[in-house]
């Protein structure tokens, strides 16, 4: 069954139940010749963290674009917190918020510089208050007057973070938010991703290479291959539908046109 | 923590924050302070001594006195305008922050406002030091064109803007690879705004191509006010016309571009 299949069953954006975060349906994206994402469909409950899997070119940074309204769609609908993006998303992007590696933070403005402006952008109220407040959380009191150009990979996640913070979203969009980070840095910023979605019942949709961490953290997985959608369950059906005891197994499976670890005979 | 309704329309609070941005950046760094006294200053050095020697040896300059030095400054508010404008921009794709901008609350008018505000400011830190220079060491006096001088400078920042504004759509649409045409577009233009002579040495044909331009009424104008001590406010009337038509345009423009990039997935890379 994939999640195509299943998708179908779910509510869609025609048919739509407003207490979805995010719903996708039918959505298309064709560049030139290359169909990056091939009609797919799903809808993520509320305060849902889900985790969106697949190799280099599967489509994962294009559907995140898409349902960002950075991407237009070629065809099918993408409806966020309510409202079709990206028609609506005046109503929707002071209550979203996302971190990507296709974007960084201004250099030459300090951590507090940057978190100021990107605030004000948000109409965040009592700015200096929230600031120090994220300082705190993500442990920026030390370099937050120091240029953002001249923080370490680890350090600069964490202002990416608070940046994402900021407005405290209500829906969070991770494009490999722990990519080129220790494993201690990487556990850290899950264990507050974590808190976050707990304390504030956000919903999260986070697209990650690092298996291990969308097992920790995703109730949902949403497998992507060659701009389709090729599983949607959580971790635990997923590996048992595929006979494995982890998902990195799983993603090699499905990377590798293999079905319940042994290879398929087409191939 | 955050107030939708403020989300809602045209947001001071939101153009005040790029405002902001550009000022942390230009305060942080000392040599884009000093590119923007540095041309200027140059320019009007170099173009007074010119003035300075052709003055001595020809009556019609000696009776135009300011033509040439006027000349250059109006042409620089009109190229340092677009590209503060332009350079502004620019440091967002430099950046990679286009991105973040896009995806908040941010609008387009409300980011090419902000753009306009930071090409006044950067205007103002180039072109006044420009101009006392012009009065300590030439003796020309460009504020005392009096209120034509204003417009004048609003006929040409219209005109700049509506220049930076297309070619910020062009380099959002083809990525940093497009970032030449930011310095050389105005380039393009300047033999036909016939800044340092008059539009009738033009072949006739060149002419009418030249009327479609404002900044050609304007230095037509500080021609007539220098030189037959005439204010033709029909000419700023007619360059302020087309002006509206360009900027109207030239949104238009940065808004289909914008659209094209997000078709194509051009702000995900925002590269070459």
């Amino acid at each position: 069954m994939t999640g195509n299949d299943k998708a179908s069953s779910r509510p869609t954006v025609a048919g739509s139940t407003s207490s979805a975060a995010i719903e996708v349906d039918r959505l298309v994206k064709v560049y030139k010749q290359t169909r990056a994402v091939d009609d797919i469909s799903f809808s993520l409950p509320r305060g849902s963290i889900t985790g969106l899997l697949g190799g280099n070119g599967a489509g994962k940074t294009t559907t995140i674009a898409m349902i960002m309204g950075l991407v237009l769609p070629t065809s099918g609908r993408v409806q966020v917190l309510g409202h079709r993006m990206p028609e609506e998303s005046a109503a929707v992007l002071g209550r979203m918020n996302f971190e990507s590696p296709y974007v960084d933070m201004p250099m030459r403005l300090t951590v507090r510089q940057n978190l100021t402006i990107f605030g004000k952008l948000y109409a965040v109220k009592n700015l200096s208050g929230r600031i120090a407040e994220l300082a705190e959380d993500l442990d920026l009191t030390e370099f937050i007057d120091r240029a953002n150009g001249k923080l370490s990979a680890g350090q600069k996640t964490r202002v990416a973070l608070a940046k994402a913070l900021i407005n405290q979203p209500e829906l969070l969009l991770l494009d490999e938010p722990t990519a080129s980070l220790d494993p201690d840095t990487a556990d850290w910023v899950r264990g507050h991703m974590e808190r976050y979605r707990k304390a504030n019942n956000a919903t999260i949709l986070l697209a990650s290479h690092n298996m291990l961490e969308v097992e920790r953290l995703c109730d949902r997985v949403i497998i992507m291959k060659r701009g389709r959608v090729e599983d949607d369950d959580t971790p635990e059906a997923i590996m048992a539908r595929y006979n494995r005891t982890t998902l990195e197994e799983v993603f090699l499976d499905v990377a590798r046109g293999r079905v319940n670890g042994e290879r398929e005979a087409a191939r | 923590m955050t107030d939708i309704s403020l989300h809602r329309g045209i947001s001071l609070h939101r153009i005040g924050a790029m405002i902001l941005r550009y000022w942390y950046l230009l305060m942080s760094s000392w040599p884009r302070l000093l590119e923007l006294l540095y041309w200027p200053a140059m320019q009007i050095i170099t173009w007074g001594f010119i003035q300075h020697y052709i003055a001595l040896n020809a009556n019609f300059f000696a009776r135009a006195g300011g033509t040439l030095i006027g000349a250059v400054i109006l042409w620089d508010i009109l190229f340092r305008g677009q590209l503060g404008f332009s350079i502004s921009f620019l440091e967002e794709m430099w950046a990679r922050n286009l991105g973040n901008l896009m995806m908040s609350p941010l609008k387009p008018i409300e980011f090419l406002l902000s753009l306009m505000v930071m090409s006044l400011i950067r205007l103002a830190i180039g072109v006044i030091p420009m101009t006392l220079l012009a009065l300590i060491f030439f003796h020309f006096n460009v504020y005392s064109l009096g209120l034509p001088l204003i417009a004048f400078f609003c006929n040409l920042i219209f005109t700049s803007w509506s220049v930076g504004i297309f070619v910020s759509g062009l380099v959002l649409r083809n990525g940093l690879g497009a970032e030449s045409i930011v310095w050389t577009l105005m380039f393009a233009i300047m033999p036909l705004a016939c800044i340092y002579y008059p539009v009738s040495v033009l072949p006739v044909w060149l002419q009418y191509v030249a009327w479609a331009l404002p900044p050609t009424y304007v230095f037509e104008g500080m021609r007539a006010l220098l030189i037959d001590n005439t204010f033709r406010i029909d000419l700023m009337l007619d360059a302020l016309a087309i002006n509206a038509v360009l900027l109207v345009a030239s949104f238009w423009a940065f808004l289909a571009l914008l659209r094209s990039a997000k078709n194509s997935g051009s702000l995900l890379s925002g590269g070459e």
